[in-house]
């Protein structure tokens, strides 16, 4: 391995389905961090990030991290899991975490970690993207209500209506029947987030749960899936300050782990 | 580095197209082929009556579209898959099968073969639920008979007990032959592939005859001792040893296992119908008769059809041991009822009994799942590599907390 000097940074890269997060360290600890859409170009969104940074070591993680390595062979560049990535972004954050709870675009992700924050077991959805941050665009763009306060909109909801579909599709005609028989669009808003917080708790069951739990991932913004992951667990979850940054953050570290 | 295999695995490989080769010929001069679909088909049986069986089980996604023109779509890949190259004609296996031979192992199996029956001949053999059952043996004995008297009629031949005693004989060899094939994978050093190793496996529901079979295992085995002495392995040295277990797999169904070989990890058993199930159940050479030593032996096939299939867990715990295994992948295939909700007895055995990583993967023939597996089992490896015996007091598994509800 080469020799790094004192100035010398390491950077995170996360290629997610929705969006690439970049995070950059040095000695000190973080030097920036940007996010940006992935779009149906991902290699010219990380080109762009990238941009301003002079080599130094890249650690990818996401969906996009074989592309990446493959396409920036010229930089030193690995890759690591989205698993290992938000143990360890979410156990730097959090050095007491021992759940790991990480729902984005179309992955939800629970990790069970050791004591000394190693990842112990982990549970994570197949193929299929219900009950992730997908299922949430989609429905706030059938209530016509913007993402970024669907949370809010939902917990201004004065009855709980259960949805019982999963999916994305199924659940829209359940919602649209819904209104049809007059329900308010606040309640349905709720019964559509008691639906992903109840698939959610049934993977937190499977891998068991252990306190504190840390929420990452883009849907740890939505302040109605917190409010309701805190009811089902009984006890507070950590939302880190930016909860969509954890993964790049993690693989960052990753990198820095090898100075 | 170039992988270093015996020169005789190249047949292995061609194993398909020499067996269609071979038994046009042997079918010109009145030979029967019997497409079989399941372990439990009593193959000495087939042999007895002059017949060659060979396994005719769906591992690849292209016919599928075609069974789900009279299939669900939600039911097992194996079982569509089967019916889609049987309707669509496009196995040259099936084509040149003269009839088939199934069994009640599943719901969906046993009602695909409803339809399958309008295609070719086909026997269908009854199974008990459980092999402890009073009268299960007795059953299963008198299901074995009625398949005889089916292929006699089939064939034309009748079953001689004596010849049915020497095929007792030779397939028990094979059994033993192919079981010692896969204790080379024991080795610190494994010396041969997960994926070469179930190449080689496969093959033993496709050969026409039984001595030459035996004869290019014999030389399969001396070329790896060889090479087992020298101390070669396609692996890493630290690569974690990984027992695939669960649904059956093969050429063109192998996504997971070589995705598992691809992420670094080294697949050293298959404790399934094409890895190692039932190759250590011998048929008793030494019972005066001969179709009852048959029904006893099949009998005992840890299949999870089978209620309750603590057969599994025995061969599972003994098979972790033998092979030094660090880490456990369940693969059941969707809608695969039985090996799925098995899954979670195999998981609390894995982790609880062996303290080991054990990874559940559902998954069918298609590759729209191949990213999130791959995410899910290089992040699985990690864990393997971590909590593999040397690595061991990294700190305790979490205490569980209890839920509101």
């Amino acid at each position: 391995m080469k020799s790094r000097s004192k100035d010398q940074t390491v950077a995170g890269i996360d290629i997610g389905s929705r969006s690439i997060e970049l995070v950059v360290l040095n000695a000190d600890g973080i030097l920036r961090q940007l996010k940006t859409p992935t779009t149906f170009d991902p290699l010219g969104q990380c080109r762009r990030l990238m941009g301003e940074l002079e080599g130094g070591r890249v650690i990818a993680t996401g969906y996009g991290r074989k592309l990446f390595a493959e396409s920036f062979g010229q930089m030193d560049v690995s890759t690591i899991t989205e698993i290992q990535a938000y143990a360890l972004g979410a156990r730097f954050l959090h050095p007491e975490a021992r759940t790991v709870l990480d729902i984005g675009g179309q992955d939800t992700k629970v990790i069970s970690l050791s004591e000394t924050g190693k990842v112990f077991k982990f549970e994570m959805n197949d193929r299929c993207a219900a009950g992730t941050g997908k299922f949430l665009e989609f429905m706030a763009t059938a209530l016509q209500v913007p993402l970024e306060s669907f949370g809010e909109y939902a917990l201004r909801s004065d009855r709980r209506i259960a949805i019982s579909s999963m999916c994305t599709v199924f659940a829209e005609s359940e919602a649209t029947s819904l209104m049809a028989r007059g329900e308010r669009p606040e309640n349905i808003a709720m019964g559509l987030h008691m639906a992903i917080v109840q698939r959610t708790i049934a993977m937190l069951r499977r891998v068991g749960v252990s306190a504190p739990v840390v929420f990452a991932g883009g849907v740890a913004h939505n302040p109605c899936v917190v409010r309701l992951l805190e009811e089902q667990l009984g006890q507070p979850v950590i939302v880190p300050g930016n909860p969509d940054m954890v993964g790049a953050l993690g693989a960052a570290i990753c990198g820095k782990n090898g100075f | 580095m170039i992988p270093m295999k015996p020169d005789c695995f190249e047949k292995f490989q061609n194993a398909g197209e020499r067996f269609l080769l071979e038994v046009s010929e042997l079918q010109d001069n009145g030979k029967k082929v019997a497409g079989i679909y399941c372990l439990f088909a009593p193959v000495e049986i087939v042999r007895a009556a002059g017949a060659i069986p060979v396994s005719l089980c769906g591992k690849k996604e292209k016919p599928i579209p075609d069974a789900e023109k009279t299939l669900p779509p939600n039911l097992c890949p194996l079982i569509k898959s089967s019916y889609g190259y049987a309707v669509s004609d496009t196995c040259p296996f099936f084509s040149a099968s003269d009839f088939l031979i199934g069994e009640t192992t599943c719901d969906g199996k046993k009602k695909m073969y409803e339809f399958l029956g309008r295609i070719k001949p086909l026997h269908l053999m009854h199974l008990p639920y459980s092999a402890a059952e009073p009268h299960a043996l007795e059953f299963w004995c008198e299901q074995i008979h009625r398949l005889g008297s089916f292929v006699e009629e089939s064939t034309g031949q009748r079953i001689d007990r004596d010849h049915l005693r020497f095929q007792i004989r030779i397939h028990n060899r094979i059994r033993k032959l192919v079981r010692r094939i896969s204790l080379f994978q024991r080795a610190q050093r494994v010396p041969i592939s997960g994926l070469d190793i179930m190449t080689v496996m496969e093959t033993k529901s496709c050969f026409v005859n039984p001595e030459r079979y035996i004869s290019l295992l014999v030389e399969f085995i001396a070329e790896m001792e060889a090479i087992a002495v020298d101390g070669f392995s396609p692996f890493e040295t630290n690569a974690p040893r990984v027992l695939l277990t669960g649904c059956p797999i093969g050429k063109g169904s192998d996504k997971v296992l070589s995705m598992i070989e691809e992420s670094g990890g080294a697949v050293v058993c298959m404790e399934n119908c094409t890895g190692v199930k039932g190759l250590d159940l011998l048929v008793d050479e030494e019972e005066k008769d001969p179709f009852l030593a048959l029904a006893r032996r099949y009998l005992q096939i840890p299949c999870s059809c089978i209620t309750p299939n603590t057969g599994r867990l025995t061969l599972l715990n003994r098979l972790i041991n033998e092979y030094r295994v660090d880490a456990v992948v369940d693969l059941t295939l969707q809608c695969c009822h039985t090996y799925n909700i098995e899954s979670r007895i195999i998981g609390d055995c894995v982790e609880k009994i062996h303290g080991l990583p054990f990874l559940h993967v559902e998954t069918d023939y298609s590759n729209s799942d191949v990213e999130q597996l791959r995410t899910r089992i290089e992040a699985f490896l990690e864990i393997a590599r971590w909590s593999a015996p040397a690595h061991a007091g990294n700190g305790k598994p979490p205490a569980r907390i209890q839920f509101s509800s």
